[in-house]
This record gives C-alpha cells, structure tokens and sequence, in this order.
C-alpha cells in the first residue's frame, strides 16, 4: 500500500515553517517515521525553528503520532526554538486532554492566532 | 473455538463468519506480525461495527482502542517476529463490541507500566496506547500474563 503523496505539505510565513498533513490519519508508523523525519529537517535547517503544524485535515491519529510530536517538541526546544499546534477538531483535541498534552504543547485554535501567537 | 473459518496454516487473515442473530457478528483472525496485516485486519471490524450501527465518537474511540492494541501486539509483545502470529477476535452486535487480541510476546504487567500523564513522563515518547485503551472502551481485562486484551465498548449513542 505505498503512497507516493508527501505526508505533509510545507509553507512558509515569514520565518514560521506551515506544516499541513496530507492524510487524514496520522495513524500507521510508516507514515509517522515519513512526518518525523520531515520535521526533523526542518527544525535541522535553522538555528531557531519555528514550526506550526496544521492539524485542519486530521480526523484520526495513535500514540505512536503523540510520540513523534513529543520528539518534534522535544527538539526544537533544545534549539531554542517554537513548536504552536492549531486546528485541532475537538475528537482529536480529546486525546490530547486524556494524555494531558494538551500542557506540554502550545496549542492554538486556528492558524491565525497561532501565527500570532510566535514570539520574535 | 468454532468461530470463523479459521486456516490458521496459512498465517494471513482467516475471514469471518456470521453467527445467530443478523446483526451478531463474530470475526476471527490470525496475522502475521505485520502493521499492513493489521491494517487490513482492522479495516475489515470497523466495517462491520460501523454496519451495526456505530458511529460518531464510539467509532472513533473503537478504531483507536485497535489500532493501538494491534500496535501493542505486533511491536511490543511479538516485536515484529515473523515467526510469531496474532490472534484478534470481533464480537459485534447492536449492542456492544468486544474485541480480543492476543500475541504470543513476553506478556507485560499491566501495574508496572508508568504513567505517562505524570509531570516526569509527559516528555517520554511512549506509554500511552494502553492509557488511550483504557480510556476509550468500557471496559478492559489483561490476562495470560498481559499476553491477552479484551476489551469492550458498549453502544450507548444512537444515531
């Protein structure tokens, strides 16, 4: 079952990297090594990253995705730079609440303020 | 176990088998330690819970709670071994669904896992499909030495 679409679409807003995911399940590891492997270029390109993933098209994703975010986060903190997640729908929002990351991450409700919400 | 036409010789999805009334669905399962075979094994239950009539968050909370059992089984308790199977069982009526998957890993002690909603853990990058199970079903059992899960979701929306 390969996909050759790109697992996530990469834009760019001043100094804020857009990251929209392509599937609606974030859900099967193949996919979230590709999504992690993304991320990590793009927090490795800069010397601060900042980074807003656009979660607008994701319906479903597992555990295994929750880790890929932490090490995401995990990373650009040790580069001193800033990680916003906006665009949740409320069903994927919940599983953020149950594993309370919903306090580790910054979590924004739609890409606006979270552009917004960057500090320089 | 008289469920399903079962081969289990043949390592790969054993199909499905209707049992009493029409909207009870039995489903039964041996796979490969292999995510495309969970996959393939997963899309075919929620076919049949989405048929009797599950929707909306109970849906959503049963595709979660299998993909992360399924998970469980093939990554941690098989480790991916080849030479090891899976064995997922569906039990669906209009009333419940319960699900039963067992690997034939090292078994687990479900008191030993740490809690990765704890301040300490919240940065650790695993730890939270058995908390996401246990949230999401109504009701959930480990036994053969965490070798086993069964777990249950009752269908209390209505659509």
């Amino acid at each position: 079952m390969a996909d050759s679409t790109p697992p996530v679409a990469v834009t760019q807003e001043k100094d804020i990297r857009v990251v929209e995911f392509t599937n609606s399940r974030i859900l099967d590891e193949a996919n979230i090594t590709d999504i992690g492997r993304t991320l990590n270029v793009l927090i490795d390109e800069r010397t601060n990253p900042k980074l807003l993933l656009d979660f607008g098209t994701v319906d479903h994703l597992s555990s295994a995705a929750l880790g890929m975010l932490i090490n995401a986060n995990n990373r650009i903190r040790q580069k001193n730079g800033q990680l916003r997640l906006a665009n949740i729908k409320p069903q994927i929002m919940e599983v953020f609440v149950i594993t309370k990351l919903n306090r580790l991450f910054r979590i924004m409700p739609g890409r606006a303020e979270a552009l917004a919400s960057f500090a320089q | 176990m008289g469920i399903g036409d079962a081969s289990p010789e043949s390592g790969d999805r054993t199909g499905s088998a209707r049992n009493g009334k029409m909207s009870d669905r039995k489903m039964q399962f041996i796979i490969r330690s292999e995510y495309a075979a969970g996959l393939d094994v997963q899309q075919q239950i929620l076919d049949g819970v989405e048929k009797a009539g599950f929707g909306g968050r109970e849906l959503f909370a049963i595709k979660l709670a299998l993909e992360e059992a399924l998970v469980n089984a093939i990554k941690h308790g098989n480790r991916m071994d080849p030479a090891k199977q899976v064995r997922v069982e569906a039990r669906i009526t209009s009333a419940s669904v319960e699900l039963l998957v067992e690997d034939e890993g090292p078994g687990f002690d479900r008191r030993g896992v740490p809690d990765p909603t704890a301040d300490e853990n919240l940065e650790k990058c695993s730890g939270r499909g058995i908390l996401l199970i246990e949230s999401y079903m109504s009701r959930v059992w480990w036994d053969r030495g965490g070798r086993r899960l069964r777990m249950i979701k009752e269908h209390l929306e209505r659509r």
